[in-house]
């Protein structure tokens, strides 16, 4: 095995572009590391990004917070600006494993890591997040929606490095959440989750939404009629039901012993009740 | 595979080692600089039993690479006490018996001393959370919870 560490992402890009065999990025390693030393993965190249200037910077940005792909969640949990701005996406970051693993965890190794119960990205996809990617061919943005491609699978090309996320600015009157089931109270993989992020006017209706899901189908599910339930609504008990209804409608989940099909549905639709109400309340905090 | 040279800080000193790519830091600390207190319990990130910091973050050192430290400064529990003197962690430790076995003793003193760092009162609940990622199968948790919040006490000054 060959260790980089990467001075810009022009030359981590062509060293993943060159290695003829497994390849993978590192920056907080909490899950590239946990499957090296566990024997399941064997790597013949690791280009470690947290030298590249930029990535491990927190920066406003039109209105907005750029993320760098190598801040770790503890960082992100002690921004005031990111965590007044994005909450909901503060709180599903925090909930990435151990004090330890928020030392070194990102969002964007949460993402590229492709786990369909990844705590961050339902939350990044219900705030609109996109990820700067750059690669062989210059950089590009992405929605985050558009990066998972089923369970340990993302759309990037060989090459291409995701350098920062940005959440984007929004109006007054904005708030987000994220919820998530677990069979113990800290430190688990989640079996549903949901994140709703909304904003209202000054007389408290809803006037735009994003509802997301997690850990119930391949990959993160954004659900748009679950957004439509919810928008115009003062999200009264009618506006909470469509939503829900919405949302269990969307899932797909897998059968297992951490979950069956029907209970990851039904927590499905009941997390994101419990976080629209939330993030409601948040946003009347916010306006 | 090709060894690397890297210089670090290791509880103030200046140390230099060479390591394989893939070689964990806790590898580094304890089979090649004889800093054997950070334990390994599970080597995935689960039990924190091999716990330090690195540039004043609290991490498992199981999932660090020995090669990323270069220029890092790193705490492990070798460098809590002052000489002879210990740290207000470790004298409650030992006065409340909040250890049996000891396995996860060096990891769980290493963590709670960054979360007084952060926190100096701490509620239970806090001390609780924050060392959800230090697992102990000898005690309970209770003995631990207390020495903490006995040490958090004198370091105050109550």
């Amino acid at each position: 095995m060959k260790y980089m560490s990467a001075q810009s992402a022009k030359a981590a890009s062509e060293a993943l572009v060159k290695e003829p065999g497994n390849a993978r990025v590192l920056a907080g390693g909490t899950d590239l590391l946990v499957q090296m030393n566990s024997g399941n993965l064997k790597v013949d190249l690791v280009v470690d990004i947290k030298k590249i200037p930029g990535i491990r910077d927190i920066a406003a940005k039109a209105g907005g917070w750029r993320i760098g792909a190598a801040v770790a969640g503890a960082e992100l949990g002690e921004h005031a600006g990111v965590c007044a701005m994005w909450p909901g996406v503060v709180e599903a970051a925090g909930l990435i494993g151990s004090t330890q693993v928020q030392g070194r965890c990102t969002m964007v190794g949460n993402l590229c890591n492709g786990s369909p119960a990844g705590d961050s990205v339902p939350a990044l996809v219900a705030a609109d997040a996109v990820v700067r990617i750059e690669g062989p061919d210059g950089s590009r943005d992405c929605p985050v929606l558009d990066i998972p491609a089923g369970p340990g699978k993302t759309t990037l090309a060989k090459g291409e490095i995701i350098t920062s996320v940005l959440l984007p600015a929004r109006p007054a009157g904005s708030a987000d959440a994220y919820l998530r089931f677990i069979p113990r109270t800290e430190m688990d993989i989640a079996v549903a989750s949901a994140a709703v992020s909304l904003t209202v006017d000054s007389d408290g209706t809803v006037t735009a939404a994003r509802v997301a899901l997690g850990a119930v189908a391949p990959k993160v599910v954004l659900v748009e009629d679950a957004a439509k339930a919810i928008i115009g609504s003062k999200l009264d008990d009618a506006a909470l039901a469509a939503l829900s209804k919405a949302c269990e409608s969307a899932c797909n989940p897998i059968d297992d012993k951490r979950g069956t099909v029907a209970f990851r549905t039904s927590t499905a639709g009941v997390l994101a009740r419990r976080a629209a109400l939330i993030a409601y309340e948040r946003a009347g905090e916010a306006k | 595979m090709r060894s690397l040279h890297v210089s670090a800080m290791v509880n103030g000193d200046p140390v230099e080692f060479i390591c394989d790519p893939g070689e964990p830091l806790l590898d580094v600390l304890r089979n090649r600089l004889g800093l054997t207190g950070a334990k390994e319990g599970c080597g995935t990130g689960d039990c924190g039993a091999c716990s330090v910091t690195v540039n004043g973050r609290l991490v498992c050192s199981c999932l660090v690479l020995g090669a990323e430290v270069d220029g890092a400064e790193i705490s492990t529990i070798e460098g809590m006490a002052d000489n002879e003197e210990l740290h207000p962690l470790q004298r409650a430790f030992i006065d409340g018996a909040a250890f049996q076995c000891g396995v996860c003793t060096p990891g769980i003193l290493v963590a709670a001393k960054a979360l007084l760092e952060k926190n100096p009162e701490p509620t239970d609940e806090e001390v609780r959370f924050w060392l959800a990622g230090n697992l102990c199968r000898c005690t309970g948790y209770d003995k631990i919870i207390a020495a903490v919040q006995v040490a958090a006490a004198e370091m105050r000054g109550a």
